[in-house]
Protein backbone atom coordinates (compact mmCIF):
# COMPACT_ATOMS: atom_id res chain seq x y z
CA UNK A 1 0.00 0.00 0.00
CA UNK A 2 1.11 3.41 -0.89
CA UNK A 3 3.04 4.86 2.53
CA UNK A 4 0.89 8.55 2.09
CA UNK A 5 2.97 10.94 3.97
CA UNK A 6 -0.14 12.59 5.19
CA UNK A 7 -1.65 9.21 6.42
CA UNK A 8 1.38 8.64 8.23
CA UNK A 9 1.42 11.90 10.09
CA UNK A 10 -1.61 11.83 10.79
CA UNK A 11 -1.97 8.11 12.21
CA UNK A 12 1.41 8.74 14.71
CA UNK A 13 0.66 12.24 15.52
CA UNK A 14 -3.41 11.68 16.51
CA UNK A 15 -2.17 8.66 18.03
CA UNK A 16 0.61 10.12 19.91
CA UNK A 17 -1.80 13.02 20.68
CA UNK A 18 -4.70 10.58 21.53
CA UNK A 19 -2.47 9.03 24.46
CA UNK A 20 -1.44 11.79 25.96
CA UNK A 21 -5.35 12.98 26.24
CA UNK A 22 -6.46 9.22 27.52
CA UNK A 23 -3.39 9.64 30.46
CA UNK A 24 -4.35 13.45 31.36
CA UNK A 25 -8.26 12.41 31.61
CA UNK A 26 -8.14 8.94 33.77
CA UNK A 27 -6.01 11.71 36.25
CA UNK A 28 -2.46 9.73 35.68
CA UNK A 29 -1.45 13.73 36.22
CA UNK A 30 -3.04 16.44 37.20
CA UNK A 31 -1.32 20.08 36.10
CA UNK A 32 -2.96 22.79 37.02
CA UNK A 33 -3.22 26.03 35.51
CA UNK A 34 -0.17 26.95 32.64
CA UNK A 35 0.72 23.68 33.32
CA UNK A 36 -2.23 22.25 32.34
CA UNK A 37 -2.41 24.26 29.51
CA UNK A 38 0.65 23.34 27.90
CA UNK A 39 -0.08 19.61 28.30
CA UNK A 40 -3.37 19.75 27.31
CA UNK A 41 -2.51 22.33 24.42
CA UNK A 42 -0.12 19.71 23.56
CA UNK A 43 -3.06 16.69 23.06
CA UNK A 44 -5.33 18.62 21.59
CA UNK A 45 -2.81 19.88 19.34
CA UNK A 46 -0.89 16.93 18.18
CA UNK A 47 -4.55 15.01 17.77
CA UNK A 48 -5.67 18.15 15.68
CA UNK A 49 -2.88 18.64 13.63
CA UNK A 50 -2.92 14.40 12.78
CA UNK A 51 -6.82 15.25 11.84
CA UNK A 52 -5.84 17.95 9.66
CA UNK A 53 -3.22 15.81 7.88
CA UNK A 54 -5.52 13.27 7.30
CA UNK A 55 -8.22 15.62 5.60
CA UNK A 56 -5.20 16.32 3.13
CA UNK A 57 -5.34 12.71 1.68
CA UNK A 58 -9.17 13.35 0.67
CA UNK A 59 -10.29 13.89 -3.08
CA UNK A 60 -12.78 16.47 -1.70
CA UNK A 61 -11.59 17.82 1.24
CA UNK A 62 -14.58 20.47 1.65
CA UNK A 63 -17.27 17.39 1.89
CA UNK A 64 -15.52 16.27 4.69
CA UNK A 65 -18.32 17.14 7.32
CA UNK A 66 -19.77 14.16 5.02
CA UNK A 67 -17.79 12.02 7.28
CA UNK A 68 -19.46 12.32 10.50
CA UNK A 69 -22.65 10.43 8.91
CA UNK A 70 -22.36 6.52 8.57
CA UNK A 71 -20.79 5.76 11.89
CA UNK A 72 -23.10 2.47 12.13
CA UNK A 73 -21.54 0.44 9.42
CA UNK A 74 -17.92 2.24 9.05
CA UNK A 75 -15.18 2.69 11.08
CA UNK A 76 -13.58 5.82 9.68
CA UNK A 77 -16.86 7.41 10.35
CA UNK A 78 -16.67 5.84 13.55
CA UNK A 79 -13.09 7.40 14.35
CA UNK A 80 -14.25 10.73 13.09
CA UNK A 81 -17.24 10.50 15.45
CA UNK A 82 -15.22 9.28 18.37
CA UNK A 83 -12.57 11.28 17.60
CA UNK A 84 -14.68 14.98 17.69
CA UNK A 85 -16.54 13.68 21.20
CA UNK A 86 -13.24 12.64 22.97
CA UNK A 87 -12.30 15.96 22.63
CA UNK A 88 -15.67 17.54 23.47
CA UNK A 89 -15.89 15.26 26.36
CA UNK A 90 -12.44 16.18 27.82
CA UNK A 91 -12.89 19.84 27.21
CA UNK A 92 -14.67 20.59 30.88
CA UNK A 93 -11.47 18.11 32.77
CA UNK A 94 -9.34 20.58 31.01
CA UNK A 95 -10.91 23.71 31.00
CA UNK A 96 -11.41 22.87 34.79
CA UNK A 97 -7.43 22.44 35.33
CA UNK A 98 -6.30 25.58 32.98
CA UNK A 99 -8.30 28.15 35.08
CA UNK A 100 -10.02 26.94 38.27
CA UNK A 101 -7.23 24.79 39.13
CA UNK A 102 -9.96 21.73 39.29
CA UNK A 103 -10.19 18.32 37.72
CA UNK A 104 -13.88 17.26 36.49
CA UNK A 105 -13.25 13.61 36.86
CA UNK A 106 -16.15 12.25 35.06
CA UNK A 107 -15.42 14.45 32.40
CA UNK A 108 -11.93 12.94 32.24
CA UNK A 109 -13.13 9.39 32.76
CA UNK A 110 -15.14 9.47 29.93
CA UNK A 111 -13.10 11.26 27.57
CA UNK A 112 -9.85 9.04 28.17
CA UNK A 113 -12.65 6.16 27.45
CA UNK A 114 -13.69 8.21 24.17
CA UNK A 115 -9.68 8.93 23.23
CA UNK A 116 -8.84 4.92 23.26
CA UNK A 117 -12.10 4.52 21.70
CA UNK A 118 -10.75 6.49 18.93
CA UNK A 119 -7.47 4.99 18.49
CA UNK A 120 -9.47 1.66 18.32
CA UNK A 121 -11.77 2.93 15.59
CA UNK A 122 -8.56 3.93 13.69
CA UNK A 123 -6.67 0.70 13.81
CA UNK A 124 -10.09 -1.01 12.97
CA UNK A 125 -10.27 1.13 9.54
CA UNK A 126 -7.11 -1.14 8.47
CA UNK A 127 -7.13 -3.84 10.14
CA UNK A 128 -11.31 -4.89 8.84
CA UNK A 129 -9.41 -5.04 5.34
CA UNK A 130 -9.80 -8.98 4.01
CA UNK A 131 -7.81 -7.18 0.65
CA UNK A 132 -4.89 -6.41 3.11
CA UNK A 133 -3.99 -9.71 4.96
CA UNK A 134 -1.03 -7.98 6.85
CA UNK A 135 -3.48 -5.47 8.75
CA UNK A 136 -6.51 -7.72 8.92
CA UNK A 137 -5.11 -9.41 11.87
CA UNK A 138 -5.24 -8.51 16.19
CA UNK A 139 -1.58 -6.93 15.86
CA UNK A 140 -2.41 -4.16 14.40
CA UNK A 141 -5.23 -2.84 16.92
CA UNK A 142 -2.39 -4.21 19.32
CA UNK A 143 0.04 -1.95 17.69
CA UNK A 144 -1.79 1.28 17.66
CA UNK A 145 -2.95 0.35 21.33
CA UNK A 146 0.22 0.21 22.97
CA UNK A 147 2.11 2.48 20.44
CA UNK A 148 -0.90 5.66 21.62
CA UNK A 149 -0.41 4.17 25.45
CA UNK A 150 3.87 3.95 25.34
CA UNK A 151 3.61 7.81 23.91
CA UNK A 152 1.55 8.75 25.81
CA UNK A 153 3.45 7.62 29.14
CA UNK A 154 6.35 9.13 27.79
CA UNK A 155 4.46 12.59 27.04
CA UNK A 156 2.86 12.87 30.68
CA UNK A 157 6.48 12.26 31.72
CA UNK A 158 4.95 9.13 34.04
CA UNK A 159 8.29 7.14 33.74
CA UNK A 160 7.45 4.24 35.45
CA UNK A 161 4.44 3.57 33.04
CA UNK A 162 6.21 4.63 30.03
CA UNK A 163 9.16 2.22 31.15
CA UNK A 164 6.04 -0.82 31.61
CA UNK A 165 4.17 -0.07 28.35
CA UNK A 166 7.55 0.11 25.85
CA UNK A 167 8.01 -3.14 25.93
CA UNK A 168 5.13 -4.27 25.38
CA UNK A 169 5.10 -1.91 22.27
CA UNK A 170 8.17 -3.51 20.95
CA UNK A 171 6.54 -6.96 21.66
CA UNK A 172 3.26 -6.00 19.57
CA UNK A 173 5.81 -4.30 16.99
CA UNK A 174 7.66 -7.92 16.99
CA UNK A 175 4.59 -9.90 16.76
CA UNK A 176 3.38 -7.23 13.77
CA UNK A 177 5.84 -7.94 11.61
CA UNK A 178 7.05 -11.65 12.04
CA UNK A 179 2.88 -12.95 12.08
CA UNK A 180 2.31 -10.51 9.60
CA UNK A 181 4.74 -11.65 7.35
CA UNK A 182 3.09 -14.81 7.01
CA UNK A 183 -0.73 -13.39 6.00
CA UNK A 184 -0.44 -13.22 2.43
CA UNK A 185 0.14 -16.60 2.18
CA UNK A 186 -2.45 -17.54 5.01
CA UNK A 187 -5.26 -15.81 2.55
CA UNK A 188 -4.49 -18.27 0.27
CA UNK A 189 -4.96 -15.62 -2.78
CA UNK A 190 -2.60 -16.45 -5.52
CA UNK A 191 -3.04 -15.02 -9.21
CA UNK A 192 -4.57 -18.56 -9.94
CA UNK A 193 -7.51 -17.99 -7.34
CA UNK A 194 -7.38 -14.23 -8.40
CA UNK A 195 -8.46 -15.17 -12.39
CA UNK A 196 -10.48 -18.42 -11.28
CA UNK A 197 -7.95 -19.97 -14.05
CA UNK A 198 -5.87 -21.98 -11.39
CA UNK A 199 -7.90 -25.45 -12.53
CA UNK A 200 -6.01 -25.09 -15.93
CA UNK A 201 -2.79 -24.29 -14.89
CA UNK A 202 -0.05 -21.60 -13.47
CA UNK A 203 -0.64 -18.29 -14.25
CA UNK A 204 1.34 -15.50 -15.14
CA UNK A 205 0.67 -12.08 -16.02
CA UNK A 206 1.11 -11.58 -20.58
CA UNK A 207 0.24 -8.24 -20.96
CA UNK A 208 -0.55 -5.31 -18.42
CA UNK A 209 -4.31 -3.96 -19.42
CA UNK A 210 -2.70 -0.81 -19.55
CA UNK A 211 0.90 0.58 -20.79
CA UNK A 212 1.11 3.77 -18.07
CA UNK A 213 0.66 4.02 -14.79
CA UNK A 214 -2.78 4.15 -13.01
CA UNK A 215 -4.71 5.40 -9.60
CA UNK A 216 -5.03 1.36 -8.72
CA UNK A 217 -0.85 0.37 -9.20
CA UNK A 218 0.05 3.46 -7.16
CA UNK A 219 -2.40 3.13 -4.22
CA UNK A 220 -2.17 -0.34 -3.56
CA UNK A 221 0.70 -1.98 -5.48
CA UNK A 222 2.97 -0.20 -4.04
CA UNK A 223 6.76 -2.09 -3.76
CA UNK A 224 9.63 0.81 -3.71
CA UNK A 225 11.32 0.71 -0.13
CA UNK A 226 10.47 -2.73 0.48
CA UNK A 227 14.07 -3.70 -0.03
CA UNK A 228 15.36 -2.28 3.16
CA UNK A 229 12.44 -3.47 5.38
CA UNK A 230 14.72 -5.32 8.06
CA UNK A 231 16.96 -2.50 8.19
CA UNK A 232 13.81 -0.52 8.79
CA UNK A 233 12.53 -2.62 11.29
CA UNK A 234 15.88 -2.61 13.19
CA UNK A 235 15.46 1.27 13.31
CA UNK A 236 12.30 1.88 14.17
CA UNK A 237 12.28 -0.69 16.69
CA UNK A 238 15.20 1.05 18.38
CA UNK A 239 13.93 4.27 18.20
CA UNK A 240 11.02 4.11 19.28
CA UNK A 241 11.52 1.45 22.07
CA UNK A 242 14.93 1.22 23.22
CA UNK A 243 16.55 4.72 23.39
CA UNK A 244 13.60 6.24 25.03
CA UNK A 245 13.70 3.64 27.52
CA UNK A 246 17.14 3.36 27.92
CA UNK A 247 17.24 7.51 27.86
CA UNK A 248 13.94 7.04 30.90
CA UNK A 249 16.36 4.97 32.86
CA UNK A 250 19.26 6.81 32.97
CA UNK A 251 17.78 10.41 33.34
CA UNK A 252 13.76 10.01 34.41
CA UNK A 253 13.44 13.74 34.68
CA UNK A 254 13.33 16.67 31.84
CA UNK A 255 16.77 15.58 30.48
CA UNK A 256 15.69 12.38 29.21
CA UNK A 257 12.15 12.96 28.50
CA UNK A 258 12.39 15.44 25.88
CA UNK A 259 14.94 13.15 23.48
CA UNK A 260 13.06 10.46 24.20
CA UNK A 261 9.73 11.79 23.09
CA UNK A 262 11.16 12.58 19.44
CA UNK A 263 12.92 9.40 19.15
CA UNK A 264 9.73 7.55 19.93
CA UNK A 265 8.17 9.89 17.60
CA UNK A 266 11.00 9.26 15.04
CA UNK A 267 10.80 5.49 15.43
CA UNK A 268 6.76 5.69 15.02
CA UNK A 269 6.90 7.19 11.83
CA UNK A 270 9.41 4.84 10.50
CA UNK A 271 7.08 2.02 11.83
CA UNK A 272 4.19 3.26 10.17
CA UNK A 273 5.83 3.77 6.93
CA UNK A 274 6.56 0.34 7.38
CA UNK A 275 3.13 -0.25 8.23
CA UNK A 276 1.76 0.95 4.88
CA UNK A 277 4.91 0.19 2.48
CA UNK A 278 5.09 -3.41 3.61
CA UNK A 279 1.04 -4.44 3.29
CA UNK A 280 0.02 -6.13 0.35
CA UNK A 281 -3.27 -5.58 -1.52
CA UNK A 282 -4.92 -8.85 -3.25
CA UNK A 283 -5.83 -6.46 -5.98
CA UNK A 284 -2.11 -6.56 -6.79
CA UNK A 285 -1.91 -9.76 -8.25
CA UNK A 286 -4.01 -9.42 -11.17
CA UNK A 287 -1.11 -7.12 -12.56
CA UNK A 288 1.83 -10.09 -11.35
CA UNK A 289 2.84 -7.89 -8.30
CA UNK A 290 2.07 -8.08 -4.65
CA UNK B 1 -26.93 4.50 5.00
CA UNK B 2 -24.12 2.58 3.35
CA UNK B 3 -25.55 -0.54 5.02
CA UNK B 4 -26.08 -2.90 2.73
CA UNK B 5 -30.10 -3.96 1.42
CA UNK B 6 -31.22 -7.00 2.12
CA UNK B 7 -30.32 -9.37 -0.94
CA UNK B 8 -32.48 -8.41 -4.00
CA UNK B 9 -34.24 -11.00 -6.26
CA UNK B 10 -33.07 -9.26 -9.22
CA UNK B 11 -29.32 -9.63 -9.52
CA UNK B 12 -28.29 -7.13 -12.54
CA UNK B 13 -24.43 -8.26 -13.74
CA UNK B 14 -21.63 -9.43 -16.43
CA UNK B 15 -20.54 -12.97 -17.38
CA UNK B 16 -17.65 -12.70 -19.24
CA UNK B 17 -16.95 -15.59 -21.55
CA UNK B 18 -12.56 -16.15 -20.99
CA UNK B 19 -13.01 -18.45 -24.19
CA UNK B 20 -14.11 -16.49 -26.59
CA UNK B 21 -12.82 -12.80 -25.83
CA UNK B 22 -10.19 -12.16 -27.97
CA UNK B 23 -8.66 -9.07 -26.06
CA UNK B 24 -9.42 -6.49 -28.35
CA UNK B 25 -10.20 -3.54 -25.85
CA UNK B 26 -13.28 -2.83 -27.42
CA UNK B 27 -14.98 -2.89 -24.43
CA UNK B 28 -12.41 -0.64 -22.63
CA UNK B 29 -13.09 2.38 -25.06
CA UNK B 30 -17.00 1.42 -25.24
CA UNK B 31 -16.95 1.81 -21.92
CA UNK B 32 -14.94 4.96 -21.41
CA UNK B 33 -16.61 6.87 -24.05
CA UNK B 34 -20.34 6.07 -22.53
CA UNK B 35 -19.33 7.10 -19.36
CA UNK B 36 -16.89 9.80 -19.87
CA UNK B 37 -19.86 11.59 -21.24
CA UNK B 38 -22.86 9.91 -19.05
CA UNK B 39 -23.33 9.60 -15.64
CA UNK B 40 -21.41 11.31 -13.38
CA UNK B 41 -18.05 13.23 -13.82
CA UNK B 42 -16.27 12.54 -17.03
CA UNK B 43 -13.22 9.95 -16.51
CA UNK B 44 -10.30 11.99 -17.05
CA UNK B 45 -7.03 11.88 -18.68
CA UNK B 46 -3.70 12.83 -17.13
CA UNK B 47 -0.93 13.60 -19.72
CA UNK B 48 -2.44 11.98 -22.84
CA UNK B 49 -0.66 12.80 -25.40
CA UNK B 50 2.87 13.11 -23.62
CA UNK B 51 5.24 10.35 -22.55
CA UNK B 52 3.35 9.39 -19.82
CA UNK B 53 -0.40 8.68 -20.38
CA UNK B 54 -3.11 7.78 -17.99
CA UNK B 55 -6.77 8.38 -16.77
CA UNK B 56 -9.47 6.43 -15.10
CA UNK B 57 -11.22 3.90 -16.61
CA UNK B 58 -13.88 1.75 -15.70
CA UNK B 59 -13.18 -1.59 -17.60
CA UNK B 60 -10.03 -3.11 -18.02
CA UNK B 61 -9.01 -6.41 -19.88
CA UNK B 62 -5.99 -7.90 -18.50
CA UNK B 63 -3.94 -10.58 -20.66
CA UNK B 64 -2.17 -13.98 -18.82
CA UNK B 65 -0.51 -17.07 -19.68
CA UNK B 66 -1.25 -20.04 -18.17
CA UNK B 67 0.42 -22.81 -17.92
CA UNK B 68 -0.86 -26.58 -17.40
CA UNK B 69 1.09 -29.14 -16.54
CA UNK B 70 1.65 -30.73 -19.63
CA UNK B 71 0.78 -29.23 -22.63
CA UNK B 72 1.77 -25.75 -24.67
CA UNK B 73 0.81 -22.73 -22.75
CA UNK B 74 -2.39 -20.65 -23.76
CA UNK B 75 -3.22 -17.06 -23.38
CA UNK B 76 -6.04 -16.05 -21.58
CA UNK B 77 -7.54 -12.01 -21.98
CA UNK B 78 -9.06 -11.32 -18.54
CA UNK B 79 -11.43 -8.10 -19.17
CA UNK B 80 -12.40 -7.16 -15.06
CA UNK B 81 -14.83 -4.33 -14.38
CA UNK B 82 -16.86 -3.90 -11.00
CA UNK B 83 -18.52 -7.20 -9.89
CA UNK B 84 -21.41 -5.93 -8.26
CA UNK B 85 -20.69 -8.02 -5.17
CA UNK B 86 -23.76 -9.38 -3.29
CA UNK B 87 -21.87 -8.92 0.29
CA UNK B 88 -20.28 -5.52 -1.50
CA UNK B 89 -17.14 -4.93 1.21
CA UNK B 90 -17.06 -1.18 -1.17
CA UNK B 91 -20.29 -0.06 0.31
CA UNK B 92 -20.33 -0.30 4.61
CA UNK B 93 -16.46 1.16 5.29
CA UNK B 94 -17.98 4.10 3.28
CA UNK B 95 -18.13 7.08 5.89
CA UNK B 96 -20.13 9.66 3.61
CA UNK B 97 -22.87 6.98 2.61
CA UNK B 98 -21.77 7.65 -1.07
CA UNK B 99 -20.93 4.10 -1.88
CA UNK B 100 -24.28 2.32 -1.96
CA UNK B 101 -26.12 -0.93 -3.43
CA UNK B 102 -29.30 -0.30 -4.92
CA UNK B 103 -32.06 -2.21 -2.89
CA UNK B 104 -33.89 -3.07 -6.38
CA UNK B 105 -31.78 -4.87 -8.65
CA UNK B 106 -27.96 -5.03 -6.75
CA UNK B 107 -26.29 -2.20 -8.66
CA UNK B 108 -23.36 -0.67 -6.58
CA UNK B 109 -22.72 2.84 -7.40
CA UNK B 110 -20.90 5.70 -5.93
CA UNK B 111 -22.88 9.29 -5.41
CA UNK B 112 -20.78 11.67 -6.10
CA UNK B 113 -21.88 14.31 -4.69
CA UNK B 114 -21.31 13.07 -1.19
CA UNK B 115 -17.67 11.19 -2.17
CA UNK B 116 -15.14 13.21 -0.06
CA UNK B 117 -12.38 10.69 -2.18
CA UNK B 118 -11.02 8.91 0.69
CA UNK B 119 -10.07 6.09 -1.38
CA UNK B 120 -11.20 3.52 1.27
CA UNK B 121 -13.83 1.68 -0.39
CA UNK B 122 -11.03 1.26 -3.51
CA UNK B 123 -8.65 -0.36 -0.84
CA UNK B 124 -11.81 -2.62 0.53
CA UNK B 125 -12.47 -3.72 -3.11
CA UNK B 126 -10.73 -7.14 -3.93
CA UNK B 127 -10.77 -6.99 -7.67
CA UNK B 128 -9.25 -3.32 -8.78
CA UNK B 129 -12.75 -2.33 -9.81
CA UNK B 130 -12.64 1.61 -8.31
CA UNK B 131 -10.39 4.01 -9.67
CA UNK B 132 -10.44 7.64 -7.80
CA UNK B 133 -10.68 10.34 -10.46
CA UNK B 134 -7.38 12.41 -10.09
CA UNK B 135 -8.89 15.73 -11.87
CA UNK B 136 -12.69 15.52 -9.71
CA UNK B 137 -10.95 13.71 -6.49
CA UNK B 138 -14.19 11.43 -6.27
CA UNK B 139 -14.43 7.64 -7.32
CA UNK B 140 -15.45 6.29 -10.26
CA UNK B 141 -16.38 2.40 -10.77
CA UNK B 142 -18.62 0.22 -13.54
CA UNK B 143 -22.25 1.68 -12.80
CA UNK B 144 -23.57 -1.40 -15.20
CA UNK B 145 -24.47 1.34 -17.30
CA UNK B 146 -27.51 1.75 -15.47
CA UNK B 147 -28.07 5.35 -17.60
CA UNK B 148 -28.53 2.85 -20.63
CA UNK B 149 -30.21 -0.79 -19.34
CA UNK B 150 -33.34 1.31 -18.43
CA UNK B 151 -33.30 4.55 -20.65
CA UNK B 152 -36.30 4.63 -22.76
CA UNK B 153 -34.74 7.18 -25.08
CA UNK B 154 -32.47 4.44 -26.67
CA UNK B 155 -33.69 1.94 -29.08
CA UNK B 156 -34.45 -1.66 -27.30
CA UNK B 157 -31.06 -3.20 -28.84
CA UNK B 158 -28.94 -0.40 -27.19
CA UNK B 159 -30.63 -1.19 -23.81
CA UNK B 160 -27.89 -2.85 -22.20
CA UNK B 161 -24.29 -1.70 -21.20
CA UNK B 162 -22.21 -0.55 -23.98
CA UNK B 163 -19.14 -2.96 -23.20
CA UNK B 164 -21.61 -5.73 -24.15
CA UNK B 165 -23.25 -3.85 -27.20
CA UNK B 166 -19.89 -3.07 -28.53
CA UNK B 167 -18.13 -6.38 -27.87
CA UNK B 168 -17.14 -7.77 -31.45
CA UNK B 169 -16.93 -11.41 -29.78
CA UNK B 170 -19.76 -11.57 -27.81
CA UNK B 171 -17.70 -12.47 -24.75
CA UNK B 172 -19.98 -10.55 -22.67
CA UNK B 173 -23.37 -10.89 -21.41
CA UNK B 174 -25.55 -9.09 -19.78
CA UNK B 175 -28.82 -10.54 -17.76
CA UNK B 176 -30.54 -11.06 -14.39
CA UNK B 177 -28.25 -13.69 -12.17
CA UNK B 178 -30.92 -13.82 -9.56
CA UNK B 179 -33.07 -15.18 -12.10
CA UNK B 180 -32.23 -19.09 -12.61
CA UNK B 181 -33.80 -19.52 -15.65
CA UNK B 182 -32.20 -16.01 -17.37
CA UNK B 183 -30.23 -16.53 -20.70
CA UNK B 184 -27.26 -15.75 -18.30
CA UNK B 185 -28.32 -18.16 -15.55
CA UNK B 186 -28.37 -21.21 -17.68
CA UNK B 187 -24.96 -19.86 -19.42
CA UNK B 188 -23.25 -19.98 -16.45
CA UNK B 189 -25.00 -22.94 -15.13
CA UNK B 190 -24.05 -24.83 -18.34
CA UNK B 191 -20.37 -23.69 -18.70
CA UNK B 192 -19.48 -24.08 -15.17
CA UNK B 193 -19.04 -19.86 -14.59
CA UNK B 194 -17.18 -18.93 -11.46
CA UNK B 195 -16.45 -16.63 -8.64
CA UNK B 196 -13.33 -14.67 -8.72
CA UNK B 197 -11.54 -15.06 -5.26
CA UNK B 198 -14.63 -16.77 -3.21
CA UNK B 199 -12.78 -16.97 0.06
CA UNK B 200 -12.55 -13.00 0.30
CA UNK B 201 -16.60 -13.66 0.76
CA UNK B 202 -17.72 -10.64 -1.10
CA UNK B 203 -19.79 -12.73 -3.10
CA UNK B 204 -19.75 -11.12 -6.98
CA UNK B 205 -22.45 -11.36 -8.82
CA UNK B 206 -20.47 -11.35 -12.34
CA UNK B 207 -19.43 -14.43 -13.24
CA UNK B 208 -16.64 -15.82 -15.32
CA UNK B 209 -17.01 -18.79 -17.66
CA UNK B 210 -13.36 -20.14 -17.99
CA UNK B 211 -11.68 -21.35 -20.96
CA UNK B 212 -13.14 -24.16 -22.38
CA UNK B 213 -10.88 -27.27 -23.13
CA UNK B 214 -8.74 -27.15 -26.41
CA UNK B 215 -9.46 -30.02 -28.36
CA UNK B 216 -7.36 -32.57 -29.47
CA UNK B 217 -6.17 -33.91 -32.63
CA UNK B 218 -7.63 -37.63 -32.74
CA UNK B 219 -5.88 -39.18 -35.79
CA UNK B 220 -2.74 -38.38 -37.73
CA UNK B 221 -3.20 -34.79 -39.51
CA UNK B 222 -3.09 -35.44 -43.13
CA UNK B 223 0.56 -34.33 -45.02
CA UNK B 224 -0.61 -30.78 -45.07
CA UNK B 225 2.66 -29.39 -46.79
CA UNK B 226 1.21 -31.33 -50.20
CA UNK B 227 -2.56 -30.07 -49.80
CA UNK B 228 -0.12 -26.79 -50.08
CA UNK B 229 1.59 -27.74 -53.49
CA UNK B 230 -0.40 -25.57 -55.47
CA UNK B 231 -1.82 -28.70 -58.27
CA UNK B 232 -2.68 -28.67 -61.55
CA UNK B 233 -5.11 -31.53 -62.29
CA UNK B 234 -8.24 -30.25 -63.59
CA UNK B 235 -7.40 -27.00 -64.72
CA UNK B 236 -9.23 -26.15 -68.07
CA UNK B 237 -9.59 -23.56 -70.64
CA UNK B 238 -6.33 -21.41 -71.50
CA UNK B 239 -4.38 -22.13 -68.11
CA UNK B 240 -5.29 -25.75 -68.77
CA UNK B 241 -3.78 -25.85 -72.37
CA UNK B 242 -0.41 -23.58 -71.20
CA UNK B 243 -0.02 -26.71 -68.24
CA UNK B 244 -1.07 -29.57 -70.50
CA UNK B 245 1.05 -27.81 -73.24
CA UNK B 246 4.18 -27.55 -71.22
CA UNK B 247 3.98 -30.86 -69.64
CA UNK B 248 4.75 -32.24 -72.87
CA UNK B 249 8.62 -31.18 -72.51
S1 LIG C 1 -16.19 -5.57 -7.45
FE1 LIG C 1 -15.30 -4.19 -5.94
S2 LIG C 1 -16.31 -2.24 -6.33
FE2 LIG C 1 -17.56 -3.81 -7.29
S3 LIG C 1 -19.09 -4.38 -5.76
FE3 LIG C 1 -17.41 -5.85 -5.58
S4 LIG C 1 -16.12 -4.94 -3.99
FE4 LIG C 1 -17.46 -3.30 -4.69
S1 LIG D 1 -13.96 7.40 -1.73
FE1 LIG D 1 -16.05 8.22 -1.71
S2 LIG D 1 -17.36 6.45 -2.10
FE2 LIG D 1 -15.36 5.66 -1.50
S3 LIG D 1 -15.48 5.34 0.71
FE3 LIG D 1 -14.63 7.40 0.43
S4 LIG D 1 -16.41 8.75 0.43
FE4 LIG D 1 -17.20 6.68 0.14
S1 LIG E 1 -21.37 -2.09 -17.73
FE1 LIG E 1 -21.01 -0.01 -18.52
S2 LIG E 1 -19.80 0.97 -16.93
FE2 LIG E 1 -19.67 -1.24 -16.53
S3 LIG E 1 -17.83 -1.97 -17.64
FE3 LIG E 1 -19.55 -2.19 -19.05
S4 LIG E 1 -19.58 -0.28 -20.23
FE4 LIG E 1 -18.32 0.09 -18.40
Amino acid sequence: MHPAPSIIAFTALSGLGLGLLTYLGFGAVTPRGWSAFLWFGLGYGLTLTGLAASALHLGRPERALRAFSQWRTSWLSREAVLAALALLVLAPHAAGLVFWGRAVPLAGMAGAVLCLATILATSMIYAQLRTVPRWNHWTTPAVFLTAALAGGAILTARVELAELALPWLALTLALHWILGDRQFARSGQSPETATGLGPLGRVRQLEPPHTGPNYLLREMAYVVGRRHRMKLRVIAMILACLIPALLLGLWPGWPGLIPAAFSHLGGMLAARWLFFAEAEHVMGLYYGRR
Amino acid sequence: MTALPPPSLKKLGLVIDLDTCVGCHACVIACKGWNTENYGAPLSDLDPYGAEPEGTFLNRVHSYEVTPESGAPVTVHFPKSCLHCEDAPCVPVCPTGASYKRAEDGIVLVNEDACIGCGLCAWACPYGARELDALVGVMKKCTLCVDRIYNEALPERDREPACVRTCPSGARHFGDLGDPESAVSRLVAERGGIDLMPDLKARPVNKYLPPRPRDRLQEAPPDLAQLCEPGTEGLTGFLGWVDRTLSRF
